[in-house]
């Protein structure tokens, strides 16, 4: 190896470049594990930014994150939360469980995209206890309705709320007029 | 020297005055604020109280986090409309007489935050006396605003607030409270009438003075 390009290297590795590179290999050794356990689980496998994202559909979300809770470790659902691609966009909603390993400390990312006609997934409730929250307050901004969920009703919002306050067509003042009794 | 020669030399012992005055000089002296503490604001309604802008100095010092010891609501930040039933709630278990600040430009009229969670202005909830502009309001101007309501105390009438002899305000209880027990045939008469026909009481029924202040 060329001198100048072994202190390249060195840099690299000690300014933690190498090592995130080395991170993503490992989280495709668990996507390469979910994909030989059921092939219909990984849909599309997205890399950036050192994350890895796994594009799932709805009828199989459950079952890849009980796969990755049971048998890779992902004990932990650190985030679950809607986004509204736009009202012009196809798959409109989506939906994205970030799930998190105490034991090894990956991170990888699940992705669910519903059209929205029929913005339903089910629960991951059963698997983690907090997705319960995390449930409800996307439901309450972004309108996405989880299947199963035990007590699906707003949870940021007053409850007497008009529509989903996340939506991108949803109006910045509101709907009027509202009141406020 | 003191106030014992001086008064006592240029002031005979027995004094007529307006009931009007010596109760509002009272109640103008020791206003007990509620903390009602939203947003940055707070942060300088808690400084007006420290020691550099010494509120004691006006005598309102005392801030309580019970309404029910409280004589002004100092609403100072920005109302959110999920918060506005619970600032509406604390307003009226204040009891009389009691006074509201609105403290900068959020609490007066939403400020910045012209969307879906903010109710735009705090007077679409509670009735204000004095509204404190400002993003957000030095310790001063709060200090200027308790002075401006001392002014304001000391203009008002007794009578105003003599609201306690109308039925209906004695049919509105608040949840989570006793309902008042004086014995009189009046209050014996809803009693039963409660108990037998189980008739949902109004949460509120807005004072005499709030009426008069929102016509």
């Amino acid at each position: 190896m060329h001198k100048g390009c072994s202190n390249i290297f060195h840099a690299l590795t000690s300014c933690g470049l190498l090592q995130r590179i080395d991170m993503t290999e490992k989280l495709h050794e668990f996507v390469e594990k979910l994909r030989s356990e059921n092939t219909a689980w990984v849909t599309k496998v997205i890399e950036g930014h050192g994350e890895v994202t796994v594009i799932t559909s709805r009828e199989s979300i459950v079952d890849a994150c009980r796969s990755l809770k049971d048998k890779h470790g992902f004990d932990m659902l650190a985030d679950l939360c809607g986004c509204d691609r736009g009202p012009e966009e196809d798959p409109r909603f989506e939906v994205n469980y970030h799930v998190f390993s105490t034991k090894h400390h990956n991170r990888l990312r699940l992705k669910v995209v519903l059209g929205e006609d029929d913005p339903h997934v089910p629960t991951v409730t059963q698997i983690w206890k907090t997705a319960e929250w995390h449930e409800r307050e996307t439901y309450d901004l972004v309108g996405v309705i989880f299947d199963g969920h035990p007590d699906l009703r707003r949870i940021l919002l007053p409850s007497d709320f008009d529509g989903h306050a996340l939506r991108k067509d949803y109006p910045l003042r509101g709907y009027e007029p509202y009141s406020l009794n | 020297m003191g106030l014992e020669n001086t008064v006592f030399e240029s002031l005979p012992d027995v004094l007529t005055v307006k009931l009007d005055s010596v109760i509002n000089w009272a109640r103008k002296s020791s206003l007990w604020p509620a903390t009602f503490g939203l947003a940055c604001c707070a942060i300088e309604m808690m400084n007006t109280v420290s020691a550099r802008n010494d509120l004691s100095r006006f005598g309102a010092e005392t801030f309580r986090a019970s309404p029910r010891q409280a004589d002004v609501m100092i609403v100072s930040g920005r109302v959110s409309r999920k918060m506005a039933p619970v600032l509406r709630r604390i307003y009226d278990q204040m009891p009389e007489p009691k006074w509201v600040i609105s403290m900068g430009a959020c609490a007066t009229s939403g400020g910045v935050f012209d969307n879906y969670a903010i109710v735009q202005g705090v007077d679409k909830v509670v009735p204000v006396d004095i509204y404190v502009p400002g993003c957000p309001p030095r310790p001063e101007m709060l200090v200027h605003a308790i002075t401006m309501l001392q002014e304001k105390i000391m203009k008002e009438s007794v009578k105003d607030r003599r609201d306690t002899y109308e039925p209906e305000s004695r049919e509105s209880i608040v949840p989570g409270t006793l309902p008042v027990t004086e014995g009189t045939a009046l209050e014996r008469e809803t009693e039963i009438e409660v108990a037998e026909n189980q008739v949902s009481r109004p949460y509120t029924i807005p004072s005499k003075h709030e009426r008069r202040r929102s016509s």
